[in-house]
């Protein structure tokens, strides 16, 4: 039988430490549904994803309740919607009203796909439904939007990178009355992943097969409480530790998935390798850097510390997986983290640390809440720099900011749910990034593309 | 198909008994039971074959989470393979 510790840690890990599988994401391939006649596409669309999709919420209850660990999200990701209405030419909108009948009808809480790649220029399509943005998530409540702006590969599209800063305040300005809730279901990628299961950025790559289901597992809790008990070890076996924790965290996730995969009768894809945070006590990656030592989420000595974790993590948890894949890594979105949300609040994380630590860990700016006057241009900078760092670094990064419209410094805006609530960060306005972001045209890609 | 179940609290008289009723009247099988006292506190783990269980799983795990409740014991249910994925290689 079973070690009693063995049964009695894993028991403890779900029922105080906040361990759980975040999200089991079906990907389906909508390239099968394009059509000229963009009512046809949609109905299409809203057939093939129910008909896939329709046992996902129940599967997941299922195996929820047998395993007895909490699957928090179930959710579906699709191929970019603007190569699926490029075919017809017609409003995007429509496909994302449709996305959400179809979200309404599985029962799932998020979709994503709402999506153009844009990283070397706008094909058709493209243009038109970056421009519906605004308008497609101010109408839906479930879809989910993200557009790749660059890559190492292609460099950066410094149109696009344009277009998104007027994107993502107008996408503010329009949803002003409910606390400016469509910036937060949008994502500015460089180096997109095609098979990300956690939102607001996953869609369904090309290159995937036509359903497959992909697992993000969750766990920052249990990281803490594993280093609480190794108070004083040095740096080697705190990674030790973390590898080791990531390694049962990511076992479960890949059990998880198999189980998921085998029920519905789709190939399994992916488990992402993240530690996802959420605003409750205990779900904080924050935490865990200061459990580390440091007095304070956003201090000098956080890059360091995240970037130990985030090289733990992978560390530990490839081996526990047959394929790894998605963003893989710590993410630290702001108002989703009680620890970040308390550093912000304070004063101690400022924008510019959050952008050094996006350098070491997964994602990029995530959920940061800015002023409500910041400039389109400035946004656009935000994004420039961001995706500077993932073109150059060979890895994921995003951006993910909210105009908090009508809002100052020292305020916040408040999401609610697992998006959490976050205070208005400082930035450098005073001075313009208009004329930088006029220019236009690409950045051509660095040199370590050249990779062949 | 095997479960665990596994009771954690302040040790009193009958536990074994009551939970080892819930079990019979589900048609469960006990496999096997260890208990020991970890951190001051009660702990019985079973291993239970359910694969001729007379209620549905779900009603089975909700019978056991309500005997706990009653007694102020946290009892959970959980699938074997959970911890064989998680603690061996």
């Amino acid at each position: 039988m079973l070690n009693i510790r063995d049964i009695m840690e894993t028991v403890n890990m779900i029922q105080q430490e906040n361990l759980d599988i975040r999200t089991i994401t079906m990907g389906i391939s909508l390239l099968d549904c394009a059509d000229s006649d963009a009512k046809k596409a949609c109905d299409k669309i809203y057939d093939k994803i129910t008909r896939m999709a329709g046992n996902l919420v129940k599967t997941g209850e299922e195996i929820e309740a047998q395993y007895g660990i909490p699957i928090i999200n179930k959710r579906i990701s699709v191929t970019p919607i603007a190569m699926v209405a490029a075919a017809s030419g017609a409003d995007p909108v429509l496909y994302a009203k449709t996305l959400q009948r179809a979200a309404d009808a599985t029962g799932v809480n998020f979709i994503g796909g709402y999506s153009a790649l844009v990283h070397k220029g706008f094909s058709a399509g493209d243009l038109k439904l970056i421009n519906s943005i605004p308008e497609a998530l101010s109408e839906t409540t479930n879809v989910c939007s993200s557009v790749n702006i660059g890559s190492t590969k292609s460099g950066i599209n410094m149109d696009a990178v344009k277009l998104m800063g007027q994107i993502i305040r107008k996408s503010a300005e329009i949803t002003a009355d409910r606390n400016c809730i469509g910036p937060a279901k949008l994502v500015v990628f460089c180096n997109a992943p095609e098979d990300n299961p956690f939102m607001a950025g996953a869609f369904h790559g090309v290159g995937e097969p036509d359903c497959v289901i992909h697992v993000g597992v969750s766990g920052p809790g249990v990281v803490q409480s594993a280093l609480k008990k190794c108070p004083d070890s040095d740096f080697g076996a705190v990674a030790e530790t973390i590898k080791r924790t990531a390694f049962k965290i990511t076992r479960m996730g890949q059990l998880v998935g198999t189980e998921a995969s085998r029920r519905l009768g789709i190939p399994f894809g992916i488990v992402d390798l993240s530690l996802a945070p959420t605003p409750a006590v205990g779900d904080s990656v924050a935490r865990i850097l200061e459990e580390m030592g440091l007095e304070s989420c956003g201090i000098h000595g956080t890059t360091a510390a995240l970037a130990l974790l985030n090289d733990a993590v992978k560390k530990g948890g490839v081996m526990a997986s047959s394929s790894v894949g998605g963003l893989s890594g710590a993410f630290i979105p702001v108002s989703e983290d009680a620890g970040m949300i308390e550093a912000a609040r304070n004063g101690i994380l400022s924008i510019e640390k959050l952008e050094a630590m996006t350098a070491v860990c997964s994602v990029g700016l995530d959920m940061i809440v800015i002023p409500g006057n910041t400039p389109a241009e400035t946004i656009s900078a935000i994004i420039a720099d961001e995706a500077a760092i993932g073109m150059v670094n060979t890895k994921t990064t995003a951006v993910r900011v909210i105009p908090a419209i009508g809002k100052e410094i020292g305020e916040e805006l408040e999401f609610g749910g697992l998006l959490g609530s976050g205070p208005v960060m400082k930035l450098n306005i005073e001075k313009s990034s208009k004329r930088f972001i006029d220019r236009g045209g690409r950045i051509p890609a660095p040199l370590q593309s050249l990779k062949n | 198909m095997k479960t665990v179940v596994s009771v954690v609290g302040k040790d009193t008289v009958g536990i074994i008994s009551k939970v080892s009723a819930v079990c019979a009247e589900s048609n469960a099988n006990i496999i096997d039971i260890t208990q020991s006292v970890l951190d001051d506190m009660f702990v019985m783990v079973m291993l239970i074959e359910i694969k001729d269980l007379n209620c549905s799983f779900g009603a089975f795990s909700e019978n056991m989470s309500n005997l706990g409740k009653s007694l102020n014991l946290d009892i959970h249910v959980m699938h074997e393979d959970i911890f064989n994925s998680m603690h061996r290689i």
